[in-house]
């Protein structure tokens, strides 16, 4: 009998028949996903979570029978009351199961509706964000040297002892050994060996005396050279070498406005935070290096952290230009137009007082738009700021989005809203502009 | 006091100060005390109860590690495919969840026999399942027929392996799609990829395996797709004739697996390897549910006895027996019909009560076990009663056989019957007098694999002319097959076979089609 400790053998075995499903319910994942998200759980679900698959989209099928009418008999256990020839009510849902497949019907247990699957937050990001990517972030691209990674670069004459490659070193050091005849130690064993031979015997024929000599005069030589020649020379070494490489990554910064004005309702933030969330996690995810800027604007515009942008209760009037311009002021003060990709993404009601509008725009099309790689606007729909089924901030950015295709603009209106605008906002495009 | 009494005390000590006949205190376990368990059981086992068991190899592994054995049916490894990551999914939610707790341990019919314990076991559920697994299973699986005839344990480890890297290789050569579309098809067949009236077939499968990969290995090599183009002989008209065709292609075959195996036309060398590897594994589990009921009943009563005279023996405290009892019963409770878990019988709590039944009718019999059971009430023989009965019975026939009055009267049994013309359902028969044969013959029906399994056989195919796979469902009104799962599974069916496939249900008795259902393979080119 043999007692074996399996638990340090490799966990995970069913890894890769995890991943497969993911990919053969691809569809169905992805529409699971995009319902997470659509029931206001972002946070929770950019986590990673459990999502569920409709089952039908696993389903395996098999030969079995149903049992849907004529006669059976089945046995049941724990009779309290019956007697032979009583009568009970069919229960409610029909005569149930008939004999399935052997041993294939219960083994799944309950919940076969939908199946229950939980993805790690990467799994479930690749799946969500499959096929959107920020417009334009080739046309731009700028190799920046932030980080390094270290690499082997051959071999070098000097280093530290822990990078010592040995085996090159014997071989060099072989190499030279041979070529500058050093005298191998078991010849000089020999030779000393020889020598006391002769030394010890008596009498010394003169032939013996001669070779004495001669073994006295090798094993000099050989002793010299021995002493000339080192085993190991500071030529044979040979040290790993490494170099560290810059590895080029993408830089980007987006920009966040928010209107928080009085006229923004909390459903209505609720909306604009959702977009933000979700471009936030979308950006974390696809970009190697992402800054973000929160401005928060009513009357006058402020950079806020992530926490205050979000949570903190805050009203007032409206102009949109405030915002505008504290962007350019963040823009210009820490992320150059000509090392970074600059994206901005605005969420309003479209109320704005009428004489900053035009001011808005003239900022848009002639300072921001030229430095931006995109401009998304989030309208959100429900202001009573809507004359003639637009507003006014609206229809001025309408007329700049026609001439510009850098600026895109969506109306948003209830939170099922968000992910399908987001989708075409950043939907991957065959062709960029 | 001898020196030798104070390092065995001091020992003994050191486990938690017992006394020294213990072999564990508390529900810490370390490898001496499996091992120490692990002797003093088989002492038990082979000495006193004197079971018949192959080679046992005992490993602990984490709570992951079980469910990937839970997921490969029980199997040590197995191929890729994702429908095991489903199974994994879905164990591992239940399991989380707290729906389902994992099973102590795992047991797999080989030789060597491998029992799985999972390490958060105390020493008392190791114990116990030492003597559930390594002796109760295998010894049942040593020696019942049925395993004996349709398997061959000293080959199962090897050819799963085999399979698992013959797959793997083909998903490199050919893509992880083009193996999957036959696995899937493969799959779905499974439960029709079983000889089952061929009679005793032992299955040699190392040999197999060998003779396998040196034949398509040759197929490989020689395939040459100009042979497709030489214009045959038209010396063929005797194919026309039915029933000489039916013969050739040996005609019906029950195993369609099989008979796409060896006659798929449009099937590469590899993909015909894998649908026999998809037989073979679904042919080496074919005896499991049919002795399922007598083999959990007779490992619960051998642990169950085992741990019982552990316990007399002074080698475990009465704690460990009172958890012995606590689990024991946990694992042999039967839910009342009104307690949902639907029509079936828990195959531990029958399978046990029958067991301790007939050692009861051996030892101490009543009269109406004398009157019901001749042969062998008052015979005082409970163990080789058992053994017998555990080596040349199946579920159904050992409920046929031994099922006895009292069993029925313990679990309350009753019987149902579901005339789907009324609105109620009547009670027919009850654990009385008048009821025990009919519901003892009933509840055998329902383990008879003549039941459970469907009667579906390729009845005939023209090879020279359409090639339309034809395969006939005997069954009875009432009884036929789930009509959407039919259609997809004959679509797997006829996509191996590559031309259309129809089956037809038919009438046992009256011999009239009850449905049709036709199915075109999705692909076309070869």
């Amino acid at each position: 009998m043999d007692i074996i400790d399996r638990r340090p053998n490799p966990h995970g075995k069913n890894l890769e028949n995890r991943q497969r499903v993911l990919i053969r319910a691809r569809d169905a994942v992805q529409r699971a996903a995009r319902d997470a998200v659509a029931s206001g759980k972002l946070r929770e679900v950019g986590k990673g979570g459990a999502i569920s698959i409709p089952s039908d989209a696993l389903h395996e099928p098999s030969l079995h029978r149903v049992f849907s009418s004529g006669a059976r008999s089945i046995v049941l256990s724990g009779n309290k009351v019956f007697s032979p020839g009583d009568r009970l009510q069919r229960p409610p849902g029909g005569a149930g199961r008939g004999g399935g497949g052997p041993g294939e019907g219960g083994e799944e247990g309950g919940g076969e509706d939908s199946f229950r699957f939980v993805l790690s937050r990467d799994e479930f990001l690749d799946v969500f964000f499959d096929d959107l990517e920020l417009p334009d972030l080739v046309k731009r691209q700028i190799a920046t040297t932030d980080t390094t990674s270290i690499t082997r670069s051959g071999l070098s004459n000097d280093g530290s002892p822990s990078q010592l490659d040995l085996g090159r070193t014997m071989r060099h050091s072989m190499a030279r050994r041979i070529g500058l005849r050093r005298p191998k130690t078991e010849r000089v064993l020999e030779l000393e060996a020889l020598i006391s031979e002769l030394e010890e015997r008596e009498p010394l024929e003169p032939s013996d005396l001669d070779a004495l000599a001669e073994l006295k005069l090798e094993l000099q030589v050989s002793l010299r050279r021995m002493n000339r020649v080192p085993w190991i020379d500071p030529v044979d070494l040979r040290y790993r070498r490494f170099t560290t490489t810059p590895t080029p990554s993408t830089r980007a910064v987006m920009f966040c406005l928010m209107d928080v004005s009085g006229s923004m309702t909390e459903r209505m933030k609720d909306l604009a935070k959702q977009f933000f969330l979700l471009l936030h996690v979308f950006l974390e995810r696809r970009y190697k290096r992402v800054d973000l800027v929160f401005i928060r604007h009513a009357e006058v515009a402020e950079e806020v952290d992530e926490d205050t942008f979000f949570h903190d209760p805050r009203t007032g009037g409206t102009i949109v230009s405030s915002a505008l311009v504290e962007m350019l002021r963040v823009q210009k003060a820490r992320h150059p137009a000509d090392t970074w990709n600059i994206y901005v993404a605005q969420a309003s009601d479209g109320d704005n007082s009428n004489v900053d509008t035009p001011r808005s725009c003239v900022l848009l099309r002639e300072q921001i738009l030229p430095l931006v790689q995109y401009y998304a606007y989030i309208e959100i729909v429900g202001s009573g700021a809507v004359i003639r089924g637009e507003t006014d901030l609206w229809r001025g950015y309408k007329a700049v989005a026609e001439t510009n295709d850098r600026l895109t603009m969506r109306q948003v209106s209830e939170k099922r809203d968000i992910f399908p605008v987001f989708r075409d906002l950043f939907a991957r495009r065959p062709e960029t502009a | 006091m001898s020196p030798l009494d104070v390092i065995e005390t001091g020992q003994s000590g050191r486990r938690g100060g017992s006394s020294p006949g213990l072999l564990y205190s508390g529900s810490d376990w370390n490898f001496d005390t499996l091992r120490n368990s692990y002797d003093a059981i088989e002492r038990i086992a082979i000495d006193e109860l004197e079971l018949d068991v192959y080679a046992n190899r005992i490993e602990v592994i984490t709570s992951e590690q079980m469910l990937d054995v839970y997921t490969s049916h029980g199997m040590p490894l197995i191929y890729k495919h994702w429908s095991f990551g489903k199974r994994f999914v879905g164990h591992e939610n239940a399991y989380k969840r707290g729906l389902m707790g994992l099973a102590y341990e795992v047991v797999i019919n080989s030789d060597p026999c491998i029992s799985y314990l999972m390490e958060e076991n105390s020493a008392t559920m190791q114990a116990l399942v030492i003597a559930h697994a390594a002796f109760g299973h295998n010894h049942f699986f040593k020696n019942n027929r049925l395993f004996r005839e349709w398997t061959e344990p000293s080959g199962i480890l090897d050819y799963l392996e085999f399979a698992r890297g013959y797959i793997a290789r083909c998903e490199e050569r050919h893509g992880v799609r083009a193996v999957e579309r036959i696995l899937d098809a493969a799959h779905a067949l499974q439960n029709q990829g079983v000889h089952r009236h061929s009679g005793a077939r032992p299955m040699d499968l190392k040999g197999e395996q060998q003779r396998d990969r040196e034949r398509r290995e040759h197929e490989d090599r020689v395939f040459n797709d100009l042979w497709r183009t030489v214009p045959g002989s038209k010396a063929e008209k005797g194919l026309d004739n039915a029933a000489e065709r039916r013969r050739r292609l040996g005609l019906p075959e029950e195993n369609l697996l099989y008979f796409i195996e060896k006659n798929g036309q449009r099937l590469a060398p590899w993909e015909r390897e894998i649908i026999r590897i998809v037989r073979l594994i679904a042919q080496y589990f074919y005896p499991q549910p049919q002795a399922k009921m007598m083999n959990e009943g007779c490992a619960t009563w051998v642990h169950y006895r085992i741990m019982s005279r552990l316990h007399e023996q002074g080698r475990i405290d009465d704690a460990a027996f009172m958890e012995t009892i606590h689990s024991t019963t946990n694992v042999i409770s039967q839910p009342g019909f009104d307690t949902g878990g639907g029509p079936n019988f828990n195959p531990y709590a029958l399978g046990y009560a029958m067991m301790t039944d007939i050692a009861r009718t051996c030892e101490a019999p009543t009269e109406e076990d004398r009157a019901w059971f001749p042969d062998i009430a008052g015979n005082g023989d409970a163990l080789g009663t058992l053994k017998h009965a555990w080596a040349e019975y199946r579920d159904e026939s050992f409920i046929q056989q031994f099922m006895s009055p009292a069993v029925m009267r313990q679990f309350k049994l009753f019987r149902l019957h579901d005339d789907a013309e009324k609105p109620y359902l009547l009670v027919d028969a009850i654990h009385n007098p008048q009821g025990y044969r009919d519901i003892r013959r009933s509840v055998a029906q329902s383990y008879d694999p003549g039941n459970f399994y469907l009667d579906i056989e390729v009845v005939d195919v023209d090879l020279s002319g359409d090639r339309c796979l034809k395969l006939q469902h005997l069954t009875s009104p009432g009884h036929l097959l789930d009509e959407k799962d039919a259609r997809a599974t004959l679509r797997q069916l006829a996509d191996l076979w590559g031309y259309e496939v129809k089956l037809l249900e038919i009438d046992r008795q009256t011999q009239t089609v009850l449905a049709t259902h036709l199915a075109s393979p999705a692909r076309t080119g070869p």
